[in-house]
């Protein structure tokens, strides 16, 4: 027995390495970092210990802003995408000409360059000298003067910023619903029909109930990862998000760490492990509504 | 409510290289289901009898032909205007749902003047769980049920309804041996307290004889034979429903009429005076033989394995179409029996069939 145990750890040994060394000593750190006053890398010094941190990035008017900006990011994209991505997958999954076709459509974004789509973004949105860009020109038909989506106000970069985040979203989400779908039994709507059931409630009372862990994966995944949105504003906006107004908190870390005004790691730290406490609560949370509308076969 | 088929067909368009092949999976089938009847639509698997149960209940839209369900014409009416209760054979219930809500499910449709109150849904759904014996687990789910109750539960679901018809595809195929003979008696007893006329899918020939009313016999989407179990078993129109029914299954000899006497191998076994000369199949039911010293039909004992009841006596014989064939005889008899068994035959349990079609020829 003693002798198994042994052997059980001995094999454990790898992964539990690089897990800690990768995984589980860094978030120590942070956690650490979060309490020292004006901690340099360089020197590996610090003034003292405390809460001063979170003090101060809680009082910090770009952290603020950040916060505001993942906030509404996140609530406003992950029901809009995951409700969207409901619809297209239940769409496709009745239709059965040219399914295939559809399905690849609504998966290339998810294999395309994020460079392309960013060129792809410009052209919708961008104000140039020579156009007011693809979307003005709709809006345009429909007598609604040139916005500027990029540098304009502040709802109108929120919005291309949220419809960006959707769309790129959108093919994973897709995907995953689709193949969902398709493993609910036909057996289960043959005998809902047969005793009558309208095609709304069929879906309402049999077919969510039934791909509920997967919305629910989906869910829990979206808030997560709308919560660690960066890439994608800066892809949209440049990197000098905080000027854009357009910055999110992941955002403010990385400039805290790197940026312009950079070089207070302490500060990082501290908002590092704010968004780890929004997101555990969220999650939570989650967790908690699922008990009660998730059904695992 | 009596059903009426009229010339009912129904086929499947070919697929791959038989592009051109369409598949008839019911092939022109008229006939009558009397009410209240408890009826076995019977046949080998891919015979079209799953395929039969879809165009009753509305699944499946037949391509001619019609049906009726009393007077009223239901051929292109959806399944939800029919008023049939389905059974599926893995029972379709829903997982996520207890089985208190299971049973609702169907009640919780009706609109209009049959809308019901919560409080009678849950009356009526306890009626038809008292009538399949589950009022004890109407707040399971279906996962903590055992297979025999979750069979229960699926017919209080089609039953909770009061449905005009009640259609059961294969409902005892995912039992074990013992709760499917204590389960198809079960369904009799339902069928018999509530009246309703009742068609159930099988394959396996005993399950229907043995609670059946009336049985019909399929086989390659054509209709074989329709009659009562015995009737059917007594008189086989053909060598396919007379192979079909019965266990251990009848035993099919190459034989020949001549001189109004029916020869298997050399033997003269039965005096047949009026039967054409010719080459013949003879098919004798296994409990045809009576063993005497003095039989005329003559063949070599392999074994004998005993039953209890009765004994199975395994033979061989030249002119029979398989390896060994198999007589049940009284446990009485054995004694009667040597190396060379000697068997005399009952008349009733011979039947004769053209070799290439496998027509019944009557003596």
């Amino acid at each position: 027995m003693e002798q198994n145990n042994r052997k059980g750890w001995l094999y454990l040994l790898p992964a539990m390495v690089f897990l800690g060394v990768f995984m589980v000593y860094p978030l120590i750190d942070v956690l650490v970092y979060s309490f020292e006053e004006g901690y340099n890398f360089a020197s590996q010094t610090y003034y003292g210990t405390g809460t001063y941190n979170y003090a101060y990035v809680l009082r910090d008017p770009y952290f603020l802003q950040a916060l505001k900006n993942t906030f509404i990011l996140v609530a406003i994209t992950v029901p809009l995408s995951t409700g969207i991505a409901l619809l297209i997958s239940v769409a496709l999954s009745s239709i059965k000409k040219l399914r295939e076709l559809y399905q690849t459509v609504f998966f290339l974004p998810y294999v395309t360059n994020t460079l392309a789509v960013g060129l792809v973004f410009m052209i919708l949105f961008k104000q140039t000298p020579y156009t007011d860009g693809l979307a003005n020109l709709i809006l345009g038909w429909f007598g609604i003067s040139p916005i500027d989506f990029i540098d304009g106000p502040y709802w109108a970069k929120m919005f291309v910023l949220c419809f960006y985040t959707i769309w790129v979203v959108m093919p994973f989400k897709v995907l995953i619903l689709t193949s969902a779908l398709a493993s609910v039994k036909q057996d289960y709507y043959n005998a809902a029909m047969v005793d009558g059931t309208p095609r709304f409630r069929m879906f309402t009372r049999i077919t969510l109930p039934m791909i509920s862990p997967t919305l629910f994966y989906l869910i829990i995944t979206g808030f997560i990862g709308a919560f660690k949105a960066y890439s994608d504003a800066v892809a949209l906006f440049g990197t000098n998000l905080n000027a854009a107004e357009m910055n999110t908190i992941v955002g403010y870390i990385y400039d805290m760490l790197y940026g312009n005004s950079g070089g207070y790691p302490s500060y990082a730290a501290a908002a590092a492990i704010i968004l780890f406490a929004i997101v555990l609560t969220i999650t939570c949370i989650n967790l908690l509504v699922s008990k009660k509308h998730v059904h695992y076969a | 409510m009596n059903v009426t088929l009229q010339n009912l067909t129904k086929t499947f368009p070919g697929r791959g290289k038989q592009k051109n092949n369409d598949v008839i999976a019911v092939n022109d089938f008229t006939f009558e289901i009397p009410d209240g009847k408890l009826v076995g639509l019977l046949g080998p698997s891919g015979c079209g009898k799953s395929t039969m149960l879809n165009l009753l209940s509305g699944l499946l839209t037949p391509t001619a032909g019609k049906i009726f369900f009393g007077e009223e014409e239901v051929t292109n009416q959806p399944p939800q205007n029919r008023g049939v209760g389905l059974v599926f054979q893995n029972y379709a219930l829903y997982p996520h749902l207890t089985v208190m809500q299971n049973i609702t499910f169907p009640l919780e449709n009706l609109k209009g003047k049959d809308k019901l109150t919560k409080a009678q849904m849950r009356e009526k759904a306890l009626e038809a769980a008292r009538l399949v014996q589950i009022d004890q687990l109407m707040d399971r789910k279906p996962s903590e049920l055992s297979g025999g109750q979750q069979q229960r539960v699926a017919i209080a679901r089609a039953l909770v309804k009061m449905p005009r018809i009640l259609l059961l595809d294969e409902p005892l195929s995912n039992l074990d041996a013992r709760l499917r003979l204590q389960t198809r008696e079960e369904i009799r007893r339902i069928q018999t307290q509530t009246g309703i006329t009742t068609v159930f899918v099988t394959h396996d020939q005993e399950e229907a004889m043995s609670i059946c009313d009336m049985i019909v016999v399929m086989r390659d989407g054509i209709l074989q034979q329709i009659g009562q179990p015995q009737q059917v078993y007594d008189d086989p129109e053909n060598l396919f429903v007379a192979k079909f029914l019965g266990t251990p299954p009848i035993n099919t000899f190459d034989a020949r009429v001549e001189a109004g006497k029916l020869y298997i191998g050399e033997e003269a076994v039965l005096e047949l005076p009026d039967a054409e000369t010719g080459p013949v199949i003879a098919a004798i039911r296994p409990e045809g033989f009576v063993p005497s010293p003095l039989g005329s039909f003559t063949c070599q004992l392999q074994r004998i394995e005993v039953m209890g009841r009765d004994t199975s006596v395994v033979c061989s014989h030249p002119a029979f179409t398989g390896e060994t064939f198999r007589a049940i005889i009284d446990s009485d008899e054995i004694c009667q029996i040597s190396a060379e068994a000697r068997f005399s035959l009952k008349e009733n349990k011979v039947y004769l069939f053209r070799p290439d079609t496998g027509d019944r020829i009557r003596f």
